[in-house]
């Protein structure tokens, strides 16, 4: 099939199968390599992007489902030269080990600081009517979708809520 | 994966005459393409209705809410209708998954999600909802996360949503489409098959009819309501029993009523109406509720390892039941207020 997506501002031409997910599309057509593949069923978040803003596992999704959406990858987030807040504060606050499951981890927490803008309450929010700080029993809750097998957890949390502060 | 086929579905006509010919419908597609993976669903061309108008909104009819099949579970948490009038739905919903899956899963998808029976799963054992007359596995086997309530000799397979849970215990109703293009509505009771000898028939869904919507009815004010929910982690894992419970108290310190709904134990989102009634007009106390529990699991089927579940779930409706009454002076639960 011949489609065509949109990431990271740029619109890309494809021929491709219909059972190629986005994750596949965009690592191994793409090249846009930063989304990892971990557990490919959805489990670990190490692929996580955004469509259309909202965060999704793009291993559990076809390419061809997403022509006219705009995917936002960890490429479209921030570069080397030019690090997001976010990402900064990954780097201050040591909120990662081996950095497999990081590009994840940024977008999600990118993603899970807008959901908390929106007032969007999580399981563990004392009421449904509108959510509290996003401290750090919130914030683990939020980003349950998202497996370090370095267990860096405190750091990513602490990086998550400094950014949550700064932005807010 | 398979090779497939893909369509977009033009609109709903389409849809269903896709499906009458074989095609299987794909949406959110998060449980979908997890088993088109691993080889336990193989079909051999997918319709995808996401991009038809009109199945994504949440209307107020004038009495209760209309879900479109194609409202994702993180829409219909974060819906302020939803969290004010029916909470038990929103807390479900937020037990459920990851922020991720809630992003992309929809209401219709919910419903139909297949078991996580671990057996059903591996395509090298023998399961009788895969494979008919193969035989269950799980009995004698690894049964954690099966169900105990609705089983039969075939299948203890437990149906794992957290969302369809809520919406027994407030009385929801399925809108389906038919390939004529009629449209019926039904108890969503109704819509689950017990497993019995044939397991593989999960649905009472004729061939072509499409889920196109959830209907609320309107929301009971001065409702206490809490979703429980016991599971092997903090966050993010199936339930091993969950209770959805919405209580109305009377002014005479008594219950005057209640709907209770269970995850976790059931074939099917599990619904008593026996449990209800050993409650209604009664005075909370430890006894009753654990009454109501023995009421609950008076047919219980029990494998060496899922045992646990009795006296798991007996303690989570004692524990959720104290809450919302207020026997346990806890206010742990939400208000169902005018949507």
């Amino acid at each position: 099939m011949k489609i065509s997506l949109s990431v990271n501002g740029t619109q890309h031409s494809l021929e491709i199968e219909p059972r190629v997910t986005l994750l596949d599309a965009l690592r191994d057509r793409l090249k846009l390599t930063g989304s990892k593949k971990g557990c490919d069923h959805g489990q670990c978040g190490a692929c996580t992007v955004m469509v259309n803003g909202r965060r999704v596992n793009s291993c559990l999704s076809l390419a061809v489902m997403h022509e006219d959406d705009e995917i936002t990858t960890i490429e479209g987030i921030g570069t080397p030269d030019e690090l997001a807040r976010l990402q900064q504060n990954f780097v201050e606050c040591d909120g990662y080990q081996c950095g497999y499951c990081t590009p994840g981890q940024i977008v999600s927490a990118k993603a899970a600081i807008e959901e908390a803008k929106a007032g969007w309450p999580s399981y563990v929010s004392p009421t449904l009517a509108d959510m509290g700080e996003l401290d750090d029993e919130e914030i683990a809750e939020r980003m349950s979708g998202n497996l370090c097998r370095c267990s860096a957890y405190p750091g990513i949390r602490q990086a998550i809520a400094k950014t949550a502060k700064e932005d807010a | 994966m398979r090779p497939f086929d893909y369509t977009r579905a033009t609109d709903l006509e389409d849809a269903a005459h896709h499906l009458s010919s074989g095609s299987t419908v794909i949406a959110g597609g998060t449980n979908l393409l997890d088993l088109m993976k691993i080889q336990v669903m193989t079909p051999d061309h997918l319709v995808d209705i996401t991009r038809l108008p009109g199945l994504s909104d949440i209307e107020d009819t004038g009495s209760g809410l209309r879900i479109g099949t194609l409202v994702t579970n993180s829409d219909l948490a974060g819906d302020t209708r939803v969290r004010n009038g029916y909470p038990v739905l929103a807390r479900a919903l937020l037990a459920g998954a990851s922020g991720q899956l809630r992003n992309k899963a929809t209401t219709g998808g919910n419903f139909l999600q297949r078991t996580r029976c671990p057996y059903f799963y591996d395509t090298a054992m023998p399961c009788n909802k895969r494979e008919p007359n193969s035989g269950c596995s799980a009995q004698g086997g690894d049964a954690r996360m099966c169900a105990i309530l609705g089983t039969s000799p075939e299948c203890i397979a437990a149906h794992p949503s957290d969302m369809a849970v809520a919406m027994r215990a407030l009385d929801a109703q399925v809108e389906v489409r038919g390939a004529d293009g009629e449209t019926r509505m039904m108890a969503l009771d109704d819509l689950y098959h017990l497993p019995g000898d044939r397991p593989d028939r999960e649905y009472a869904l004729d061939k072509g009819e499409i889920i196109i919507a959830a209907h609320l009815p309107a929301p009971s004010p001065n409702t206490r309501q809490t979703y429980r929910k016991v599971r092997d982690r903090a966050s993010y894992a199936f339930a091993l029993v969950s209770v959805a419970a919405v209580i109305e108290m009377g002014e005479d310190g008594k219950i005057a009523n209640a709907a209770l709904a269970f995850g976790g134990i059931g074939t099917r989102p599990w619904r008593d109406p026996e449990v209800e009634k050993e409650l209604i007009g009664s005075e909370p106390s430890n006894e009753l509720f654990a009454k109501a529990a023995d009421v609950l699991l008076r047919d219980a089927w029990l494998e060496e390892s899922n045992a646990f579940k009795a006296p798991l779930a007996k303690r989570t409706l004692i524990s959720a039941l104290r809450d919302v009454t207020g026997l346990s002076g806890q206010d742990h639960y939400d208000m169902g207020d005018a949507a």
